[in-house]
């Protein structure tokens, strides 16, 4: 079991490709671009998921955010800033209290990692995944996380039928 | 085990980082996604190497990739309202609902 905790070659290539597109997407001057960059981060992030075996995640995060988050991204980027002008401004001034805020919160992580690995709650071995992840994946939807399922999917229901009526030309 | 847990913390700290420093509404759209993905990856990572009954934490993953997925999209549709109604989407042109 041990040998799992080692993070490989994989890992380390995925998180840098993780971090520097993460970076680019905040500190790019042009937001299509953050776009862009934004697609690579999240398949990146997908590509830590299936190293976690978790595959359906890893599908999940490769279709909704992929496919479908980034395109709307896209779309509302295309519709509204008008690409053609260079002069707008993309950050404030308040750079400085951002890493401050950055570092505290940098410093709190890290205090928490340490006091979590001192008090060894990952140590136990911990019995294997079960190996099909889709399968007990779909149980668990149906039977012990049956009422969130139903919530989230009218939640869903409630965000399309408020984004249609929001971006709706003018009440009818 | 660690090393997934900064990935996400420093990946967190990046989507901080985006949100307080944008002025572009979809900026700071683009940066919660981050933030989101930060707290996936977390969770994920602590439903394999911390034992506990099947696949938690993954569940708790999928719903919030959903529940991201609703919030990107009414968001975008605010943007959408405000561009119409303000000509831009930059976060200190519309300050009507500050008081």
């Amino acid at each position: 079991m041990a040998e799992q905790y080692e993070p490989g070659l994989v890992f380390w290539v995925l998180s840098i490709v993780i971090l520097v597109s993460g970076l680019m997407v905040v500190s790019l001057k042009n937001i299509f671009h953050c776009a862009m960059f934004l697609i690579l981060c999240l398949s990146g992030v997908a590509g830590i998921f299936i190293l976690l075996s978790a595959e359906f995640l890893a599908a999940a995060q490769v279709l909704i955010y992929v496919g479908a988050v980034a395109v709307l991204m896209v779309f509302a980027i295309m519709l509204t800033s008008n690409l053609a002008s260079r002069r707008i401004v993309m950050t404030n001034q308040k750079a400085g209290a951002a890493v401050l805020a950055c570092v505290i919160f940098a410093v709190g992580i890290y205090f928490l990692i340490k006091t979590a690995t001192e008090a060894r709650i990952w140590d136990r071995a911990s019995e294997a995944l079960p190996a099909d992840n889709v399968l007990v994946i779909g149980k668990l939807l149906m039977t012990q996380f049956m009422l969130p399922f139903e919530v989230v999917s009218v939640i869903l229901l409630a965000a399309m039928i408020g984004a249609i009526v929001l971006a709706r030309k003018e009440a009818a | 085990m660690q090393s997934y847990l900064v990935l996400a913390g420093v990946l967190f700290a990046i989507g901080l980082f985006g949100v307080i420093t944008r002025r572009n509404t979809i900026g700071i759209l683009m940066s919660l996604e981050l933030m989101f993905n930060a707290a996936n990856i977390n969770l994920v990572t602590f439903n394999k190497f911390v034992p506990n009954d099947g696949l938690t934490g993954q569940m708790f993953a999928i719903f919030i990739v959903v529940v991201a997925a609703a919030e990107a999209t009414i968001g975008l549709a605010i943007v959408l309202l405000v561009y119409r109604n303000w000509r831009g989407i930059e976060t200190d042109n519309y300050s009507i609902m500050k008081w």
